[in-house]
């Protein structure tokens, strides 16, 4: 009989302890980041599951089954189940069936007891189901997607390891919707911003002054950790592309330098090693990591320069006596996108990585931070002034065309792609003090990520 | 405590005095203002609020205490300064009359202190966005540091500093917070 369980079982991430801040002196290389699991060799021929006449295929996704009677488990597998119904809606590449009528269908206990005929009632297409199971200190997590109809397993996986619940649910979904939809999943994704929450006040200073730190979290919001103790202004953290560590703009050494956490090892680099004259901003890494972009006033006036990773060979990039900030990469690694306002007010404009081909992309009244998308888009969002404030927009860069994502709800401000490009993290006002927002592309499915202090001028890990 | 408050007050009303009186004889040569930024959109300098045309009070210059101001400590100078800030307009880094009367003073000041050494800072209103904001305050701060430069004092006793919208002066989210929070201000750093 074969078992339609999957042979390899995965080691999901050993979450033991999670990135240190890197003063004092650098821990101790003992943590390691979430490692995604290896791709697995299914045993059984994968299908895909389909709506009716194209249309998205309609999914129930109920809590997972708890192989045993214990606390523990009974709440991982609510947990696996819930975040993975969130995981996936996040997306839209599935219609759901409303986790608030899953009380009335039958509960299953195992994979040999699935009431198929209540869920069909339902009109789902797929149905995913779940066990989880104690095994040493961790658990055993298996999942299927059935096809409701033919109540065969389109798609099945096992995951063993120690990780928390939250992390099994999202390897889940990006591995669903890789198989399933052909899509870059972003639920292991993770944001960055600066946050004054911890109302820490600047010494030395005899202004009300909040220290500002950088800030970690999951794409949802969970999981909030602070990864600086600079006891000063650190602002516009960025992603290293590797996911390992995060460079930003940091006041300690009194004028602003960019500085790189490596937030796994517990160690600091600092990429303007404050030697120089003038203030450093707004780090932005190339898309292979080697090097930042930045704005500084080194040479008296803000240019944008581009160094290495660990501060050498610093190239200069713009030279106009306007203000050239906020640099962002091509997903090639070839051009850069900016702010200048050489114009007369901060538009957006883009330039070669070799410092040629200077051209225009904005004519509004002021545009800011610059990001661009990931493949297979070609755009670049931006803050444009509106009335008081400022709302998102994003510019097709083959087509000219601009779209706008918010409309005067509160400020919008500082955007930054996701690494599959189907949506931004941004900060708002609407909420009333600063906080952090994703958005989908569409201008749909709006989240607050952050609720506590003022969170600003966030980022999204590759 | 009482004593010492009011030996402060004593020095600067006397101090600002001087300053006033020392503005009379102005250098001759009127410093020309720093360049102006590029990015000023719509920078045509509104006039600022009319100088009062009352006459300074002519006061006999006490001698100054100086040990009142030298004294005192840093977080207390810096507390209630004698350093003026000076405003500016929206998207903005021109110094207008107003804010070139303050770095007038400001100016005076320092060469009666000499020894002082100041952090210029470069401050935004909310306005302007974060980013963009890092620059503007930077040019606020080198547009008043140039100033002074220009009138005599010592560059190397002046480091600039921005701090964009990060540390605004005034919570609020009207025009009276804004035009407070758009500013170079000043922070004795060493005495």
């Amino acid at each position: 009989m074969t078992k339609a369980v999957l042979t390899g079982t995965l080691a999901v991430a050993i979450l033991t302890a999670w990135p240190r801040a890197e003063q004092p002196p650098p821990q101790p290389p003992a943590s390691q980041p979430p490692q995604p699991p290896r791709p697995q060799q299914p045993t059984e021929i994968e299908t895909t599951i389909s709506g009716p006449a194209g249309a998205p295929p309609r999914l129930a996704v109920p809590d997972f089954i708890p192989l045993s009677n214990d606390a523990e488990t009974a709440a991982v597998a609510r947990t696996v189940g819930q975040v993975l119904w969130d995981d996936l809606n996040f997306e839209r590449e599935f219609l759901f069936i409303p986790r608030d009528v899953y009380g009335t269908i039958p509960k299953a206990t195992s994979f040999a007891d699935i009431p198929f005929d209540r869920w069909r009632e339902l009109n789902a297409d797929g149905l995913v189901v779940g066990t989880v199971q104690k095994i040493g200190n961790g658990f055993r997590v298996e999942m299927k997607l059935f096809n409701v109809g033919t109540r065969q397993a389109a798609y099945s996986r096992v995951y063993d390891g120690t990780a928390n619940a939250r992390l099994y649910a999202h390897t889940i979904s990006d591995e669903l919707h890789k198989s399933q939809r052909g899509l870059n999943g972003v639920a292991r994704s993770k944001l960055t911003f600066d946050s004054d929450r911890d109302g820490e006040r600047m010494t030395g200073t005899v202004q009300s002054r909040n220290i500002k730190e950088i800030y970690i979290s999951d794409y949802d919001g969970e999981n909030q950790r602070r990864v600086t103790v600079g006891r000063t202004l650190n602002i516009t953290p960025r992603w290293s592309p590797d996911g390992r560590s995060i460079a930003y703009t940091s006041y300690r050494r009194g004028g602003a330098n960019i500085f790189v956490s490596n937030i796994f090892q517990g160690t600091l680099d600092e990429v303007t090693k404050g030697d120089k004259a003038g203030e450093n901003w707004l780090p932005a890494w190339s898309p292979d990591g080697t090097k930042v972009a930045f704005t500084s006033t080194r040479d008296g006036n803000p240019e944008i320069y581009v160094a290495n990773r660990d501060g050498s060979n610093v190239r200069r990039l713009t030279n106009h006596p306007g203000i050239d900030i906020s640099p962002t990469w091509s997903p090639s690694g070839t051009q850069i996108a900016f702010t200048s306002d050489r114009s007369g007010s901060p538009q957006i404009y883009v330039i070669g990585a070799d410092g040629l081909g200077l051209s225009k992309k904005t004519s509004e009244s002021y545009c800011d931070k610059p990001t661009w998308s990931p493949p297979p888009f070609n755009e670049i969002a931006y803050a444009s002034r509106s009335g008081p404030g400022y709302d998102i927009k994003v510019l097709d860069l083959a087509t000219g065309q601009v779209r706008q994502l918010t409309f005067g709800e509160g400020t919008n401000e500082s955007p930054a792609f996701s690494p599959n490009g189907r949506h931004l993290v941004f900060m708002s006002t609407r909420a009333g003090k600063s906080q952090v927002f994703t958005v989908a592309k569409d201008g749909k499915n709006v989240r607050q990520i952050t609720k506590i202090g003022n969170n600003e001028k966030p980022d999204w890990s590759r | 405590m009482t004593d010492r408050s009011m030996l402060m007050v004593m020095a600067l009303a006397a101090a600002t005095t001087l300053a006033a009186c020392h503005k009379k004889q102005a250098p001759v040569v009127r410093p020309a203002p720093p360049p102006a930024a590029t990015g000023a959109a719509g920078a045509t300098t509104r006039p600022g609020p009319p100088e009062p045309v009352i006459e300074p009070p002519i006061v006999p210059p006490e001698p100054v205490r100086d040990d009142a101001i030298s004294s005192a400590s840093l977080d207390d100078l810096n507390k209630n300064s004698p350093l003026k800030p000076v405003f500016f307009e929206l998207d903005s880094s021109d110094l207008s009359p107003v804010a070139q009367k303050a770095l007038d003073e400001n100016a005076a000041l320092l060469k009666r202190y000499g020894s002082w050494t100041v952090t210029v800072e470069g401050h935004c209103d909310e306005r302007g966005t974060a980013e963009y904001n890092l620059a503007l305050g930077e040019r606020r701060a080198i547009a008043a540091r140039a100033y002074l430069v220009s009138l005599g004092i010592p560059a190397d006793r002046l480091r600039t500093v921005s701090y964009g919208k990060e540390f605004p002066f005034d919570p609020g989210h009207e025009e009276g917070a804004w035009s407070k929070n758009r500013r170079a201000h000043f922070v004795i750093t060493a005495k």
